[in-house]
């Protein structure tokens, strides 16, 4: 069990205002996932949903009871930092049973609620020991471990891939799938990371500037962003934005074209160009060409393809899948 | 350090400069040890030299533990250190945490306040701290030297435990929230552990100066009973006869239990000093 309500959360420091009303609806079971640029807010609207910071105004509800003057060792919530927060004088084991003895769980409970996330996270070998004796993944799936000793109705998680390295993010960002999908707990996730929303998502909140963007699925995002912002922050390589009245659109201002959405042809096509920079990514090619008619284009290609600077070449955008956007910079649908 | 940065000859210079300064540090204590161990002759005669099987002898240390109730003065002494920094570093750290962890109205304002006592000498307030003890009923006895030494060692505490606490992580503190941990369980339990170091630094600088100080037990506590060394070393210094012999033993006594506590916190306290510089 665990749904979240937010009500135009507002939350201030001083005159600076870090959340500018934010409302959002989370389902039983589903998997939440903030993202936007640093300095968005995203950490904050976490740290509100845990407690840990007061907002401004608004109410937060978990399972339907207010709980914004709950404290947050009480609104059944577990969190998970990207610095692991470990407790350093304890073993691995009393870490993730402190929170059950604070609570007072009794001694055979908690030990089996140990044994259990121990098991499902392979930890069992290092239960004796020290945070220090760890290395950073393992650290991190005992900060996970110390979570779902808890059996929370929410699971918070506040960029918790950040300090691992590339091969041990992805292990890990599988490990965090697989538990969402066991565990079938509600969880929201706070990341800047767009791979790990896509991946992980079931529904991604884009927040910008202390507001929300847009809210969906992750294919929703990619196929349908609601504005520039949204079309420019979710995929990668970025969206091309060409300024529409270069192309002769006179009913939009902007044209957006994801650089896969674009062929290359050394013979014809609608806009001719010269090559400025090739990436061979062995799956892909990014090739950074400048056009006359749109300026500087990235192109996405599958595969490995022999292009080199200075090649003259020949774009042609897949036309149903352009987005436009009007002079809000708003989608037009 | 690595061979390419270091020259010969700067790391003799350094060498020699700091070898110099230990040195001069030293020398003070070094003459006050050696002229303890030697006959009223001898001091005056050759105050350099070390004591020789003709000019050793124990005079001093004999008139010193005869003489008055040193033992009583050592463990007044003690007290009054031990208890005066054990107040200091729990007064002074749940201070720190407030300022540290707490925002709230006034918080830098509190900082700054608690703060100047390091740019303000205590001992000008004197006077007024006599007469208030005098009104409370506490002159000549240990208490008054224990406040007046919180106090005292106080504003430095707080002002070096806050730098720190800062330090240590926020998430931590927040884990330790979202497990339910009191706000003085993750002082005592997550935070103070991980300053441990600080305190032990800013327990030496509390310590030295209550241990060697000499007005406030002249003013406040010059009875007998309780005399601190310092002051009982005092008793030898005569207006025209001074008791060398005794003065220097009873120094070289009262550096002993000094030595003792630096040995028990030193290691703690490189670490502080260093912990800010280095990560």
């Amino acid at each position: 069990m665990g749904s979240l309500q937010l009500k135009s959360i507002r939350k201030a420091f001083g005159t600076h205002e870090v959340l500018k009303g934010i409302d959002l609806e989370v389902k039983d079971g589903e998997f939440v996932i903030f993202v936007g640029p640093s300095g968005c807010g995203k950490s904050t609207l976490l740290r509100v949903i845990a407690g840990l910071e007061d907002a401004t105004s608004g109410s937060v509800r978990i399972d339907g009871a207010e709980v914004i003057n709950v404290p947050p060792a009480k609104r059944g919530i577990a969190m998970v930092f990207q610095s692991y927060a470990l407790y350093p004088h304890l073993t691995v084991k009393d870490n993730m049973g402190l929170g059950l003895k604070q609570a007072g769980t009794e001694k055979a409970e908690i030990e089996t609620r140990v044994a259990k996330a121990s098991a499902m996270l392979s930890l069992d070998p290092y239960l004796a020991r020290r945070p220090a004796e760890l290395s950073g993944g393992q650290r991190q799936r005992v900060a996970i471990g110390r979570a779902i000793v808890r059996e929370p109705k929410l699971f918070l998680f506040d960029e918790p891939l950040s300090n691992l390295d590339a091969a041990l993010r992805v292990q890990t960002r599988l490990e965090i799938a697989g538990l969402h999908r066991r565990l079938k707990a509600t969880m929201i996730y706070v990341t800047h990371d767009q791979v790990e929303a896509m991946t992980l998502a079931d529904k991604i909140v884009v927040l910008n500037a202390g507001a929300i963007e847009q809210v969906g699925s992750p294919m929703e995002l990619y196929n349908k962003p609601a504005n520039i912002f949204v079309a420019g922050f979710i995929g990668s390589p970025q969206m091309n934005f060409i300024p529409a009245e270069k192309l002769g659109d006179a009913g939009a201002k902007t044209i957006g074209i994801r650089p896969e959405h674009i062929a290359l042809s050394r013979e014809s096509g609608d806009w001719k160009g010269k090559v400025v920079h090739v990436e061979h990514l062995g799956a892909d090619t990014i090739v950074y060409l400048e056009t006359e008619a749109t300026g500087l284009l990235t192109v996405r290609l599958f595969g490995e393809h022999r292009y080199a600077p200075d090649d003259v070449v020949f774009a042609t955008p897949d036309k149903p899948s352009q987005h436009r956007f009007d002079a809000d910079d708003r989608a037009i649908v | 350090m690595s061979k390419a940065r270091s020259a010969p000859l700067r790391t003799a210079l350094i060498h020699l400069a700091l070898i110099a300064y230990t040195l001069v540090a030293l020398f003070p204590v070094f003459l006050t040890l050696v002229n303890s161990f030697k006959s009223r002759n001898a001091i005056f005669r050759e105050p350099m030299a070390l004591p020789t099987p003709s000019t050793f002898s124990l005079i001093g240390y004999q008139t010193v533990l005869n003489q008055g109730d040193f033992v009583g003065y050592f463990q007044n002494s003690l007290i009054v250190t031990v208890v005066s920094i054990a107040l200091v570093l729990l007064t002074g750290a749940m201070a720190a945490f407030a300022l540290s962890e707490y925002r709230f109205r006034g918080n830098t304002l509190m900082g700054l306040y608690l703060a100047l006592g390091i740019m303000i000498p205590i001992r000008l307030g004197t006077v007024a701290i006599l007469q208030g003890m005098v009104a409370a009923g506490l002159v000549n006895t240990l208490t008054s030297l224990i406040l007046v030494y919180t106090a005292q060692g106080l504003p430095l505490a707080i002002f070096i435990l806050s730098e720190f606490m800062r330090t240590v992580s926020d998430d931590l503190k927040n884990a330790g929230r979202i497990d339910g941990l009191s706000e003085y369980a993750i002082f005592f339990r997550l935070v103070l552990p991980l300053v441990r170091p600080a305190m032990a630094t800013v327990a030496v600088f509390t310590m030295i100066p209550i241990w060697n100080d000499l007005w406030f037990p002249l003013i406040l506590a010059p009875g007998e009973s309780t005399k601190t060394v310092t002051l009982g070393a005092q008793m030898f210094i005569g207006q025209f006869v001074t008791n060398w012999n005794a003065v220097l033993s009873a120094l070289s006594l009262a550096i002993l239990p000094v030595m003792v506590l630096y040995v028990i916190f030193s290691r703690q306290l490189i670490r502080g000093i260093t912990s800010g510089a280095v990560k």
